[in-house]
């Protein structure tokens, strides 16, 4: 049985259709990545999966239990990280989490013994008396992760984890998580970094639009997709033609702007060549992996900020 | 969804902890804004006055004056600070990604108010104590109308909160409303010396005379059926207000 079902659900607001006839299916055990443009209703999916939003057509259910019916079993055994920090600031860490676990009914000693074990985990401890309002924005993070974890989740929910922080705290922030999975928590991320998805998930799915328009493992989605190696330079349109050889030019390709993305078996040849024609570097040849990013660019044709 | 009351506890201490960080600050206003209304108007105004409904001009200003010191500290509470969790702090989305429903943030919240209506109110009837203004058999009669006072003015404000779109409209609720209820509900002067005929009736419409004039027949020892009437009227509007208040606060944070 998945953790996690959802049937054929849709999210209307007004004249929005926010989440378009969606069906997910979450493994226990996993890491699951939901990925797609800010807009796509990853939010609102989530928000219909822990029973906060009610979807307009179609059913949720998470460890079994109908969501509608009994939102409170369900979200006893699940963790949500929102997008947007939602703490305390004028009290330190250890109350922010001693508060939070209070919503889930814990008493001391637990409460205490439970705020101090994710202290450690996700190595508050140097700040953990500080008012939050004077911990950096990598501290709070964590800490909101933390609170997320007071009731010991089966399933953890992270909305755009790590979003606006440096690299260390984001590297470091993966490995908690992978962590967490090796545990036997199911972990269910959004984001729009495809780095970190192929990172980090299993499994991923791929919305645009409020539909899920493509789903499967990282390594599994680039390989049914697109070819292994990509080119990627600038050009414009119009120069396009003149610098690709005939194996280049029925290559499957993306362009954002005048940024040109080629995907093709061997890039050997055609990286000389446009080298021989550029000699100076001037439009920043890179060849490197496919990678989820490509996937993404291709099957959206948008670019992961902007709308599609 | 029916509401949990250990659930609805959990969001009552959440402000308590928050209060406990400052409540020395918040706490000593409470005791100075009494004293200056009995030393202004109680002896500065009273002065002039030699009987007033039966008795000194402070006696009479005392248990009116008690009843703001409640409506107050609830409607800080339930107007700004509420306003501010649910719009900008987003207290509430964190609150509901836990087994805490909508019912049981608007119990903790109305339980927090009451709270607060009590702190204020307590810290009022300290002063007024200490100015010999309050036998302890009065005091402890006017004890529970500080908290139904609470309840009435978290409810109103709370009702107002979850539907109003922008912060700027508390000013009206303050000015326009609670001001003149503060100015015009048997506080200051006898309403019934002063109106007469369809007006008296007009008058029993205001919220804040009833636990006025509860408060006052319990500083007076004396009972009365019309009291029957404030105290049907303080839980009804409450229960009325409150009943709106949990289908808003569903629409507010579930969509």
């Amino acid at each position: 049985m998945a953790l996690i079902e959802a049937q054929s659900v849709s999210k209307q607001f007004g004249d929005r259709l926010a989440v378009d006839d969606i069906t997910l299916r979450v493994s226990r055990g996993l890491c699951f990545g939901l990925l797609g443009p800010n807009g796509a209703g990853k939010t609102t999916t989530l928000r219909m999966l822990y029973g906060v939003t009610r979807p307009t057509s179609g059913s949720v259910r998470v460890f079994g239990i109908d969501i509608a019916r009994e939102p409170r079993r369900v979200r006893a055994r699940l963790g949500v990280t929102l997008q947007q920090n939602v703490l305390i600031e004028s009290l330190s860490p250890r109350e922010n989490l001693r508060v939070f676990g209070r919503y889930h009914l814990l008493r001391e000693p637990a409460l205490s013994h439970r705020a101090d074990e994710l202290i450690d985990f996700l190595e508050l401890r140097s700040h953990a008396t500080v008012p939050v309002v004077h911990l950096s924005g990598g501290f709070q993070r964590r800490l909101a992760i933390a609170l997320s974890l007071m009731n010991r989740p089966e399933l953890l929910i992270l909305d755009e984890p790590t979003t606006g922080l440096d690299p260390a705290v984001r590297i470091a922030l993966w490995s908690r998580v992978r962590e967490l999975r090796a545990q036997g928590t199911t972990v269910l991320v959004t984001t729009h970094y495809m780095d970190e998805a192929q990172r980090l998930c299993d499994r991923v799915a791929i919305m645009a639009a409020g539909k899920i328009i493509e789903e499967g493992a990282p390594d599994e989605l680039i390989a049914a997709h697109l070819a292994h190696e990509a080119v990627e330079f600038d050009c414009s349109p119009e120069e396009e033609h003149a610098l690709l050889d005939a194996s280049a030019t029925s290559a499957p390709r993306v362009r954002v702007g005048r940024r040109l993305m080629l995907y093709l078996p061997n890039a050997t040849a055609l990286a000389a060549r446009i080298r021989q024609a550029d000699p100076q570097d001037l439009r920043s040849l890179v060849v490197r992996p496919t990678n989820l990013e490509d996937v993404f660019l291709s099957l959206t044709g948008s670019n992961l900020e902007g709308p599609v | 969804m029916s509401c949990s009351l250990p659930h609805a506890l959990s969001v009552w201490q959440r402000n308590l902890a928050m209060y406990r960080r400052t409540w020395m600050w918040n706490i000593l206003p409470n005791f100075f804004e009494p004293v200056l209304y009995l030393a202004s108007i109680g002896i500065g105004v009273g002065g002039y006055i030699n009987q007033i409904g039966g008795t000194s001009y402070l006696h009479f200003l005392a248990p009116g004056l008690l009843c703001v010191a409640a409506m107050n500290g609830a409607s800080f509470e339930v107007t700004y600070n509420i306003y501010v969790r649910l719009n900008f702090e987003k207290a509430y989305d964190a609150m509901l990604t836990t087994p805490v429903e909508p019912e049981d943030v608007l119990v903790g919240e109305i339980l927090w108010a009451v709270t607060r209506a009590c702190i204020y109110g307590g810290c009022f009837l300290i002063v007024i104590a200490l100015f010999g203004l309050v036998p302890v058999l009065s005091a402890v009669l006017v004890m529970p109308i500080i908290p139904l006072t609470g309840l009435l003015f978290a409810a109103m404000g709370i009702a107002f909160t979850l539907r109003i779109p922008n912060i700027d409209l508390f000013s009206f609720y303050f000015t326009l409303f609670l001001t003149p209820l503060f100015l015009f509900s048997d506080i200051f002067f006898p309403l019934k010396e002063r109106l007469v005929g369809a007006w008296l009736w007009v008058a029993e419409i205001l919220p804040l005379l009833h636990p006025v004039r509860m408060a006052r027949a319990a500083f007076r020892g004396d009972a009365a059926p019309l009291l029957l009437w404030d105290l049907a009227y303080v839980l009804g509007l409450s229960g009325l207000l409150l009943a709106w208040a949990r289908r808003s606060v569903r629409q507010r944070l579930t969509s």
